[in-house]
């Protein structure tokens, strides 16, 4: 028997009955929309976050003051450490031969004002390798000055939102801005990034560090931003660092190093588990549809009792008639995968309309296993009813009427 | 053509095991035109059906043009049924979704003959049965003669040596039971076996040969 011949006598089959088919590739076609739109979402969120996290630096190490393991916790958010992470400790990094730029940081809350208008916003303390290491552009002026990082400047650079709410409509560039008690010169105005891993560079002052730990009144530093020189200086880069503090920190090995492939990678392993999880979550669906696959063929077989005794009469071998009704089975199924595709990509489009900030992206693998995965669940339901259609006996069938 | 040797078959119903073929010994000419009679029960269609492969005895020997039959697994006697052996049934058995040409195309289809070759194939032994104009109808739509002359045209459509009639005209009146039997002695004439189950003794004595089964015996 030709294949086309076989596709062709199982689609006239299939036609005769348009209610069972409607039913079937309606449960189909729900089963593998859902696993598309869940898996899209999923694998959307990771790669939201992955590039998110990319966006920081390919070869980012944070150092935290503490340290896990000593501490049996998180690391603490601000210096409660035996020693604290000090200016001078960042300084010394500079040594290592695989670091390209150190961004020392220093982060806290003030009401910023000028002329009456007030808002209290966060203030981060850096150098001017900040921007190398976090990548930032600026809209107008200039960044924070190359100068020694513990003087003591009173110049700042501020994000887009400080200049809309403080500036609107004004030249803000050598203005003067107020922070807590001091007066800071603005200098620069970053260009507008949108979020950030929840840093919203927007909403924020950069001062230099120093003057950061005076407004303050503190010596420690909340982290410290090492970029290297190459992705393998990184890990070359991660023991000095640890070395110089160690040996700084008589010999306290007290601090705490995240280096950005880490993130990244714990992040996309968390994420890809859940996507799994909730795709196969969905894919019970699928093997609802699957049963319900098998429940319609069960139905096809017993009616067409005396068919199968005449197709074995006119030669059918057993293996022709398994493969008409699995070519049926797989015919309902890809119908229902295909239409649940269209399904779940129009649910996508919705999605994005209503959240058009959000990435929505549906990978070509999770097409291509959906596809497999009703097929597979077809042919894996629709094996059953087609041994009994090959192993009929056709004495008894051709008596059926 | 057909040679039984010691065939029997036993079914069991029940606590109850019926002997339906006890002993049979057949041999059938190629081109022999052979009726089988018999009361109800009487063991008939079993025999039927073991010539027709549909079957298989309980013991014995069946040889289908000099090839032992009795030794092939269901693959190979699908094959073989379907080159030598051509069926006619009381009850028509067209598919009710496919047009006549369909049903008389089907046995090729599962021999997978191109379609080129198919179609040309349809159109001869429709001519010859003469239902050339009705070919795109579908069998609810041709009367009980006509369905049963698309059943007699997919039966010779792969030009089998065997023709097995069971009671082609059961279910038809006698004006269009004539002319089926007619088409069938035709057939014959042009040397393919026919064995034909039949109730009706007018019918049964045209044969060359008449068959009597008589509880599963050849009397």
């Amino acid at each position: 028997m030709r294949f086309s011949d076989t596709l062709n006598q199982s689609y006239t089959a299939i036609k005769t009955q348009p209610v069972r088919v409607l039913l079937i590739v309606l449960a189909m076609s729900i089963g593998i929309a859902s696993v598309t739109v869940l898996t899209a979402l999923g694998e959307s969120a990771r790669l939201y976050i992955v590039n998110e996290f990319q966006a920081l630096g390919t070869h980012l190490v944070i150092v935290l003051p503490g340290r896990t393991e000593t501490t049996g916790g998180q690391p603490p958010i601000f210096g409660e450490t035996p020693t604290d992470l000090t200016l001078a400790d960042a300084n010394a990094l500079l040594r290592s031969r695989h670091i390209a730029a150190i961004a020392p940081i220093n982060i806290g809350a003030a009401p910023v004002s000028t002329r009456g208008l007030e808002r209290e916003t966060t203030i981060i303390g850096s150098t001017v390798d900040l921007r190398q290491v976090r990548h930032l552009s600026l809209a107008q002026g200039r960044f924070l000055p190359a100068s020694d990082s513990n003087e003591t400047l009173s110049v700042c650079v501020i994000g887009r939102t400080i200049k809309d709410e403080l500036f609107a409509n004004q030249q803000a560039l050598g203005q003067w801005l107020r922070i807590n008690d001091r007066r800071f010169r603005v200098i620069g105005v970053l260009a507008s990034e949108g979020q950030s891993i929840g840093v919203d560079f927007d909403d924020m002052v950069v001062i230099p560090v120093a003057a950061a730990q005076a407004l303050f009144n503190t010596q420690s530093l909340f982290r410290i931003l090492v970029e290297a020189k190459s992705k393998e200086g990184m890990y070359k880069a991660v023991d000095e660092i640890r070395a110089i503090i160690k040996a700084r920190h008589d010999g306290e090995d007290d601090i705490t190093l995240i280096t950005q492939d880490s993130v990244v990678k714990t992040f996309d392993d968390i994420l890809t588990a859940l996507t799994l999880t909730v795709a196969s979550i969905a894919s019970i669906s699928l093997a609802v549809a699957g049963i319900l696959v098998m429940n319609v063929m069960w139905v096809s077989v017993t009616q067409r009792t005396s068919e199968i005794g005449l197709l074995k009469a006119l030669g059918a071998t057993p293996r022709q008639l398994l493969w008409l009704f699995l070519t049926e089975a797989a015919m309902l199924s890809v119908a229902g995968a295909l239409s649940g595709l269209l399904l779940g990509k129009l649910a996508l489009v919705a999605l994005q309309t209503v959240y058009p900030d959000f990435p929505l992206y549906l990978p070509p693998w999770a097409v291509a296993a959906a596809l497999a995965v009703a097929l597979l669940t077809a042919l894996i339901f629709g094996v059953l009813p087609a041994r009994q259609a090959a192993k009929m006996d056709p004495v008894t069938a051709l008596s059926k009427r | 053509m057909i040679k039984l040797e010691h065939i029997h078959r036993y079914f069991q119903v029940g606590e109850q095991r019926i002997h339906a073929l006890n002993d049979i010994n057949l041999t059938i000419k190629q081109g022999e035109y052979v009726s089988i009679m018999g009361p109800s029960g009487s063991g008939k269609s079993t025999l039927l059906n073991v010539i027709a492969l549909l079957d298989q005895p309980s013991s014995g020997r069946y040889l289908l043009n000099d090839q032992d039959v009795t030794q092939l697994n269901d693959e190979q006697l699908a094959r073989v049924r379907r080159e030598n052996i051509g069926f006619v049934f009381q009850f028509f058995h067209l598919i009710p979704r496919l047009s006549a040409a369909e049903n008389i195309e089907m046995p090729m289809v599962l021999a997978g003959i191109a379609a080129k070759e198919r179609k040309q194939r349809v159109a001869e032994v429709l001519k010859a049965v003469s239902l050339a104009d009705r070919a795109g109808h579908r069998p609810d739509q041709l009367s009980g003669g006509q369905m049963q002359r698309v059943a007699i045209a997919r039966a010779m459509i792969m030009r089998p040596g065997l023709l097995l009639a069971d009671e082609p005209t059961g279910n038809l009146d006698s004006q269009s039971g004539r002319e089926i039997i007619e088409l069938l002695e035709d057939l014959n004439q042009q040397d393919m076996t026919l064995l034909m189950i039949t109730h009706d003794e007018s019918i049964g004595q045209r044969a060359e040969r008449c068959i009597r089964i008589i509880d599963g015996q050849v009397s």
